[in-house]
C-alpha cells in the first residue's frame, strides 16, 4: 500500500509540520517514507507544499505528481493542485478559507471548517492538526492510537502543554 | 546500530560529519544547503568543536585549507555559485595534499541560477573546476541514509588519499526529510597524520603545507606521485548500483536523485513490458566504468540512456565508457526543472518503439 498525500497552503500554517507528522508515523510504523517541502521564495507569503509518500515498498522518486490524496488549507493550493489527483483519490478542503467548491466529481472530496474549528478551541495555529485528524481518519492511513503515539514522540516532553493541544486538535478532526 | 530518525537532508549530513570526527566547520549560507550551517552552528560549540561563519566562501575554503593542513578533520558546504568561489582554495588543497570534505548541494546555474534542483555542476565536479592536474573524489548519494554513509566515507577517503573529497548533492536532497540510521563509527583512533602541521613538540623536524613548486622537476615528481594515488583511488573507491543490466535493452544511467525518478520510470516501463535496467554511479570521479563493461559483456544491442538535470555533461562519461560500442541517448532537464517519471518513459518508449 501506498500513500501519496500533498499538503499544501499558505507559510505558517504549519503545513510543512502536518506532513512531517504523516512521514514519521509512517517510520514509526516500520514503513518506507519520504517528507519532501517545497522551497525558497513561495515558503515566504505565498504557498507552501509538501509531498510525503508512506509506502510499503521503497520509496523511489519523492515527487508526487498523482497524488492518492490532497490536503489544501488555501484557494491556490485547490487550483494548484486539484487536477493532479489521481481518480478516485481524496481531496481535503479547509472550508474556512476555501469559498469554493472541488470542481473534480471523480475523487471523494471532504470539507472541514478547520481554521475556524481551531479558532472557537481557542488553539488557532493548530488547524493543521485538525484537517490532519481528518485525513488519517477517511484515509485509514493510520489507526488513531499509531497517530496520537506519533505526536506524542514528535513534540518534545518539555512542551507537554503543547502536546496536549496538538492532540485535541487532531481528536476534534478525527472525529469531525 | 541507532534508531530510525526523521531527518533533513542537509542536517542529515551535518551530524553525520560531526559522528566521522569533524570538530571544525566552515562555511557561509547559500540555499538549499544552508542547514548544514545552521546545524553545525548549533552543535559545534556544545562538543568542543569549530563552527565559523566566514566572510565569504573564498575565506572559507582557505581556512579548511588551513585546518585541514593541521591534521584534523574539516568540512565546508555551500551551493553551486558559492562552490565557484571556492574552486582556487580547493585546488590549492589538492596541490597540497590535504584532505578535506566539500560538500555541493547544486542548485540550478550558470551565474547566480536559480535555487531549484540541478546536477549542471557535474563537469566542474568531476573535470577540475580548479585548475591543475588534480582530482576530487566526487561522491553523489542518492538518498538521506547513502548520504549520511558516505559522509563518513568521505572522510576517510580523505585522510587515506590525502585528498579532498566533494559529496555533491542536489536542493532536493538537501531539503528533503527520510529516515536514516547513524551507524556506531569509532573515531576516537584515527590514524596519525605524520605530514600535518600540528606542532612539532620539538621531537621532529617541521612540516610544510605548501602548493608552490617553482622547479619544475620537483612540481612533476609531485604530480606523478598524486597520480599514483588517484589510480589507486580508481582502483578501490569506484562505488555504483547496478540492477537489472544484463538483459536489458535499454539502460538508464543517473545519479542522485535523478537516479531515483529513473526507478520509477524504469517500473512502470517494465509494465509495459520494456527490458530496462539502470546504473547508478555513485562514485562520479572515479566513474564507474566497470559497470559498463559488464552491462555489455554479453551483447551490445543496448541502447543506454543518461538522465540528468543539466544539459548532458554526466553522458559524456558515459560516452567515454561505451567507447562506440552501443548507442548512448540523453534526456535532461534544466535550470532547476525536475524531470517527471512520465517524460523519462516516454523517451524510453520512443528508443524502445511501440509494444
Amino acid at each position: 500500500m501506498t500513500f501519496e498525500t500533498i499538503f499544501a497552503g499558505f507559510g505558517g500554517q504549519g503545513i510543512l509540520f502536518a506532513g512531517k507528522v504523516v512521514a514519521y508515523a509512517g517510520m514509526i510504523q516500520g514503513k518506507n517514507v519520504s517528507h519532501l517541502p517545497s522551497y525558497g521564495p513561495e515558503m515566504r507569503g505565498g504557498t507552501a507544499n509538501c509531498s510525503v509518500i508512506v509506502s510499503d515498498e521503497d520509496v523511489a522518486s519523492p515527487i508526487i505528481t498523482e497524488p492518492t490524496a490532497l490536503v489544501v488549507m488555501n484557494g491556490p493550493s485547490l487550483d494548484k493542485f486539484e487536477n493532479a489527483v489521481v481518480k478516485g483519490g481524496k481531496i481535503f478542503i479547509d472550508s474556512t478559507l476555501i469559498s469554493r467548491e472541488c470542481k473534480r466529481d471523480d475523487v471523494d472530496v471532504y470539507t472541514i471548517p478547520a481554521t475556524q474549528m481551531a479558532v472557537d478551541m481557542g488553539i488557532a495555529k493548530l488547524a493543521n492538526m485538525i484537517i490532519l485528524g481528518k485525513l488519517v481518519k477517511e484515509t485509514e492511513m493510520f489507526t488513531w492510537d499509531e497517530l496520537k503515539t506519533a505526536i506524542t514522540k514528535l513534540v518534545p516532553a518539555s512542551k507537554a502543554a503543547m502536546l496536549e493541544t496538538n492532540i485535541k486538535a487532531l481528536e476534534a478532526g478525527y472525529n469531525y | 546500530m541507532g534508531d530510525k530518525v526523521l531527518m533533513k537532508g542537509n542536517e542529515a549530513l551535518a551530524e553525520a560529519a560531526i559522528r566521522a570526527g569533524c570538530r571544525h566547520f566552515f562555511g557561509y549560507p547559500i540555499t538549499p544547503q544552508t542547514e548544514v550551517s545552521a546545524y553545525m552552528a548549533k552543535k559545534m560549540p556544545k562538543i568542543g568543536g569549530t563552527f565559523l561563519q566566514a566572510e565569504s566562501e573564498v575565506s572559507a575554503i582557505n581556512m579548511v585549507y588551513g585546518a585541514g593542513g593541521a591534521g584534523v578533520r574539516v568540512m565546508t558546504s555551500s551551493s553551486s555559485p558559492g562552490i565557484s568561489l571556492k574552486q582556487e582554495g580547493i585546488s590549492y588543497i589538492a596541490g597540497a595534499d590535504v584532505p578535506c570534505v566539500v560538500v555541493n548541494i547544486v542548485r540550478g546555474g550558470p551565474g547566480l541560477g536559480g535555487i531549484q534542483p540541478a546536477q549542471s555542476d557535474y563537469f566542474q565536479a568531476t573535470k577540475g573546476g580548479g585548475h591543475g592536474d588534480y582530482h576530487l573524489v566526487v561522491l553523489a548519494p542518492s538518498s538521506i541514509q547513502e548520504m549520511v554513509d558516505l559522509t563518513s566515507d568521505a572522510f576517510d577517503i580523505g585522510d587515506k588519499y590525502r585528498c579532498p573529497v566533494m559529496i555533491m548533492g542536489d536542493g532536493m536532497l538537501g531539503q528533503m526529510m527520510e529516515p536514516v540510521e547513524f551507524k556506531d563509527t569509532d573515531v576516537s583512533d584515527l590514524p596519525e597524520k605524520e605530514w600535518a602541521t600540528s606542532g612539532t613538540g620539538m621531537k621532529r623536524k617541521k612540516n610544510i603545507i605548501n602548493s608552490l613548486f617553482i622547479e619544475a622537476s620537483e612540481l612533476e615528481d609531485l604530480v606523478l606521485e598524486r597520480q599514483k594515488r588517484y589510480d589507486e583511488i580508481a582502483k578501490n573507491e569506484v562505488r555504483y548500483e547496478a540492477v537489472d543490466v544484463e538483459d536489458a535493452d535499454i539502460i538508464l544511467v543517473a545519479y542522485g536523485t535523478t537516479a531515483r525518478i529513473a526507478k520509477t520510470a524504469m517500473a512502470k516501463a517494465k509494465e509495459k513490458g520494456y527490458k530496462v535496467g539502470i546504473i547508478r554511479p555513485i562514485t562520479l570521479w572515479p566513474f564507474p566504468f566497470e559497470a559498463f563493461e559488464k552491462a555489455l559483456s554479453k551483447n551490445t544491442k543496448k541502447t543506454f540512456l543518461a538522465v540528468e538535470m543539466s544539459m548532458g555533461q554526466m553522458v559524456e562519461d558515459v560516452r567515454l565508457a561505451v567507447n562506440g560500442r552501443a548507442n548512448v541517448e540523453f534526456f535532461g532537464r534544466t535550470g532547476g526543472v525536475v524531470p517527471t517519471p512520465k517524460e523519462i518513459l516516454e523517451k524510453i518508449e520512443e528508443i524502445g518503439g511501440a509494444k
